[in-house]
């Protein structure tokens, strides 16, 4: 069935069935592999997307439940808080193999809007859902700091 | 000699002619003129001088004498020939050849670091192309901790010969002396003149002079280093922070159809009858493949079961939840982890096989004024990349090609060849960047699944693995079960020490039947033991391979590190001394190490002793470093404690001591962890030292939560709450890294830093608790706290 799906800003046209999550309508109709899996059970965080602004597991949300809101994605994210964090990311080279480092963008960001000083307790609390098995766990906190200023 | 030796790209990126307002790039701070970007005429404005126009250089004018073979296809490491390595367009931009995997290492970065600074490339002109897997490149494995290793010498040597071609092209062309001309950064300069001549323009002249013998190639002195050595920044990172670049699991053909493969629960079960009728109905689904079952031994071949094609991932995952399969018990039916473990441990109380012997350790044990003795275990674990095994397979009735996230390209060939009887000739293997791999990808049984599915549908497909997958279907790290003895005498001096170490071999995956740890095993951890006492006994037990086993990050040192500096500590308990002084006091004095003059077949990585001997001054040395970082010795607040422990591995010396907290209800943090290493020669001391709290977080998340099991053959975890990794909340608070200065031959930094760690957690929290830890994991997958003895509890509460 065909819906419309409003990501980056751009209107999509897909047609997956019914209930097709988010991130495999993002990776494999529409192409856009920035996005990434990592477990299927929004337990990883390596999907992670923008609903309106808000940090959203892509890999248990329905496409379909997605019409008339706003979807960001890692290649689309801009603003003031996406900028300080992928500059203070390349800056440190926080990445190792950049894999989950989506995700961890995207949640970065969406926190980084929310709270312009976190502390460590709050920068645990947001990432807490994003596993990184490089563990550059570290980097990011400090990296999160940085870009707060 | 051909042009493509030495790796003229034909037809590449040309541009036009620049026009006059946009000719120049500024870079008088360091060369003192403007460089403009034109590949066929150079601007260049010398300060205070005339415009200098590059002449462009016609190669086909210039009279040469036939240039022979090239002398560098075997030089120490392998092929050097630069037009293997390096390709210079006409455009200036140096195109670098990565033969190795990038999986977070940072390996793109690494080896252009070394050719393009004994080439004197401009960094920013640096590209790398991946290397598709082919012999002509030497080894590929991206594993051991050795890219930079096998690869520095011939690196510098093929970087550095191009760099002697490049300018003695320009001496041919100004008709001057090669020793009148000098090279720099892209440029070749003479002492005459103001002239240059840039590598774009160069590098066809180039291509026809002679390679030159190793002998007359000259290296850079390390003080004139300007990559190696230098925190350049990594080329990867930034397409990572926009979502580009490939991973396996992105790659995309034309036409391609998307598969996941349902597998029997055990190793070497089989597919029975197989009902299809309800995933057939899921939309998307487009049908099933039988592939066929898998006989010991494990090798790289795939499991068997069956694999459910649709239009996309989501609808093949669909239609394998509906799929009904018979499964068919195979010959690990009754394998259970528990039951299994306890066989192990009863097989180290006995004597084992001797692998290395220094005096007479019975009979100094039953003399002993002092004896201790103590038992560990460690379960199976899965590497668990974030990236799962994904491959895309395309296959047009004579070729096949594949892309996938491999650490080998050329086993993952070489098993597509054996295994679809395909002439290797006809298949081409790309790497593609790696979500991680930790030895998962070295195995390409992935790969060969998305071949045998995409021959039978006539498309392009890519298999994907769920999580589920991943940790129910891998190549686990071997579980263990160790025994340590030990006799002090009355000063507390250890004189005899005992190890006796049982595991299922990684030999077992391919040999069947194996049941015996190789001297390969045994060579990490065990029988490179660097301690002192006069007496001292290695010995091994079998033990059989119910899973596939595999290499993970560090593999054997991980449980070899954990009994042996857990036991480090119990003596130094034991003897009423300090950790630290009782750890140097083992190791002994400054030395070098030969255990194959104790009888041991030690494999030392696969590399000599002479070039790279044990040498416990180098131990001795980080773990003093580390104990100044963190102040070893100083007064810990009530429920803290600082642990240590040193291991070489790898080449590398690590001294790792951490901090932790618990609370009298058991809950534990991790203040701090300090870190030292000696890896002789240092490529990127910032991607070295992001190797050091990545490889020291994977041994904490392992040793603290880590633990796969099996019941009836089958693997009990699935996904990440059963099988538990350690996340943000639950890293080091502060973590600092001391990478020694060091000239010596360059060691591994992918894994060394992962045993240390969790003996250097276990030690911590035996000194903040006085409860000594001798099973992992330590908290595990469901348990959200420690589970300390009363005695302990008290310890935390004084």
């Amino acid at each position: 069935m065909t819906k419309t799906l409003n990501i980056n800003g751009k209107d999509e046209t897909v047609d997956a069935a019914p209930g097709t999550p988010l991130l495999w309508v993002l990776r494999d109709h529409l192409k856009m592999t920035g996005t990434k899996f990592g477990c299927g059970i929004a337990q990883c965080g390596a999907c992670t997307v923008h609903v309106d602004g808000a940090p959203t597991r892509s890999c248990i949300t329905a496409h379909d439940s997605l019409e008339g809101v706003k979807v960001t994605t890692i290649e689309g994210v801009t603003g003031s808080a996406a900028d300080a964090i992928r500059e203070v990311w390349v800056k440190n080279d926080v990445p190792q193999c950049g894999y989950c480092q989506s995700g961890q963008i995207m949640a970065a960001t969406a926190l980084l809007a929310e709270n312009s000083n976190p502390s460590d307790e709050d920068i645990d609390a947001a990432m807490s859902g994003n596993i990184c098995r490089c563990a550059t766990y570290m980097s990011i906190r400090r990296a999160i700091k940085e870009a707060a200023g | 000699m051909f042009l493509h030796d030495i790796g003229i790209i034909p037809g590449g990126a040309k541009r036009s002619p620049p026009t006059s307002d946009k000719t120049a790039i500024t870079n008088l701070s360091r060369r003192g003129f403007v460089v403009g970007s034109s590949l066929f005429v150079v601007s260049v404005t010398l300060v205070g001088c005339s415009s200098y126009e590059e002449p462009k250089i016609d190669p086909d004018a210039i009279d040469l004498p036939e240039a022979g073979p090239s002398p560098l296809t075997e030089v120490k490491g392998g092929d050097a020939t630069p037009a293997l390595w390096i390709a210079i367009e006409e455009d200036g931009a140096v195109k670098i050849t990565c033969h190795r995997s990038e999986m977070g290492q940072q390996v793109w970065t690494a080896m252009a670091q070394i050719v393009a600074d004994e080439l004197e490339a401009e960094w920013d002109k640096v590209e790398i192309v991946q290397a598709e897997g082919h012999e002509r490149y030497g080894d590929q494995n991206t594993d051991g901790s050795r890219s930079v290793r096998y690869n520095f010498h011939r690196l510098r040597i093929a970087g550095a010969a191009m760099k002697q071609m490049l300018t003695e092209a320009a001496a041919v062309y100004w008709k001057m002396e090669p020793s009148e001309c000098s090279a720099a950064q892209g440029l070749v300069s003479n002492s005459k003149n103001s002239d240059t001549l840039s590598y774009g323009n160069l590098a066809k002249l180039a291509a026809r002079l002679q390679v030159p013998q190793e002998a007359d190639v000259t290296v850079k002195d390390p003080k004139d280093w300007r990559y190696i050595n230098k925190e350049i920044p990594s080329l990867t990172i930034p397409r990572i922070t926009r979502g580009e670049g490939t991973f396996g699991i992105d790659v995309d053909r034309p036409g391609m159809v998307y598969a996941v493969v349902a597998r029997p629960p055990q190793l070497f079960g089989k597919t029975g009858a197989v009902r299809d009728a309800s995933a057939l109905a899921i939309p998307g689904v487009l049908q099933t493949v039988k592939l066929p079952d898998a006989k010991p031994p494990a090798l790289f071949q795939p499991l068997g079961g069956v694999a459910i094609v649709a239009t996309d991932t989501w609808a093949a995952i669909q239609g394998r939840n509906v799929l009904e399969v018979d499964w068919i018990d195979g010959p690990n039916a009754s394998y259970d982890s528990g039951t299994f473990a306890e066989q192990m441990k009863q097989t180290a109380r006995r004597s084992g096989t001797v692998r290395r012997k220094r005096g007479n350790v019975a009979s100094d044990l039953a003399n002993a004024a002092q004896t201790i003795e103590a038992e560990y275990y460690a379960p199976h674990l899965s590497q668990s990349p974030m990236e799962p095994p994904a491959a895309t397979a395309e296959w047009d009735g004579e070729k096949l090609e594949c892309w996938a996230c491999v650490q080998d390209p050329q086993a993952t060939r070489q098993t597509l060849s054996d295994l679809l009887k395909i002439d290797k000739e006809n298949i081409t293997v790309h790497a593609t960047w790696l979500g991680g791999a930790f030895g998962r990808k070295s195995k390409p049984d992935f790969v060969v699944e998305a071949a045998l599915i995409a021959k039978e549908v006539g498309k392009p497909v890519k298999v994907t693995w769920t999580r589920e997958d991943e940790v129910r279907h891998g190549y686990y790290h071997s579980v263990s079960a160790q025994r340590l003895e030990a006799g002090l005498d009355t000063d507390g001096k250890c004189t005899s020490y005992l190890h006796r170490t049982v595991f299922p071999p990684i030999a077992s995956t391919f040999v069947p039947g194996m049941d015996v740890p190789t001297d390969g095993e045994m060579g990490l951890g065990a029988t490179d033991v660097p301690f002192a006492m006069p007496n001292l006994q290695v010995e091994s037990g079998n033990a059989k391979g119910h899973v596939r086993i595999g290499w993970l990050r560090s593999v054997s040192n991980i449980y070899h590190a954990f009994a042996v500096q857990s036991f480090a500590a119990e003596m130094a308990h034991a003897a009423g001394k300090d950790q630290k002084d009782y750890l140097l006091e083992l190791i002994g004095d400054a030395r070098t190490i030969d255990p194959n003059a104790e009888g041991a077949t030690y494999p030392n990585y696969d590399a000599s002793l002479e070039e790279y001997p044990i040498e416990t001054e180098r131990l001795t040395n980080v773990v003093n470093r580390v104990s100044s970082m963190a102040k070893w010795g100083r007064k810990m607040p009530s429920g803290h404690g600082l642990g240590i422990a040193v291991h070489r591995s790898f080449l590398s010396y690590i001294a790792t001591i951490v901090e932790v907290a618990v609370t009298p209800e058991g809950a534990l943090t991790i203040p701090g962890v300090w870190l030292a290493v000696d890896s002789g020669t240092v490529i990127n001391p910032r991607h070295a030292r992001a190797q050091m709290e990545g490889g020291t977080i994977y041994g904490l998340s392992n040793a603290l939560f880590g633990e796969i099991t099996a019941k009836n053959g089958a693997v009990v975890q699935d996904n990440f709450p059963s099988w538990r990794v350690l996340r943000m909340g639950e890293a080091p608070k502060a973590f600092e890294v001391e990478i020694v200065k060091s000239n010596s031959a360059p060691a591994g930094v992918g894994e060394p830093a992962t045993p240390p760690a969790a003996p250097a957690l276990t030690n911590a929290i035996f000194n903040a608790t006085g409860h000594r830890i001798r099973t992992l994991p330590i908290i595990g997958a469901s348990g959200s706290r420690l589970t300390l003895p009363t005695e302990a509890t008290a310890q935390v509460e004084e």
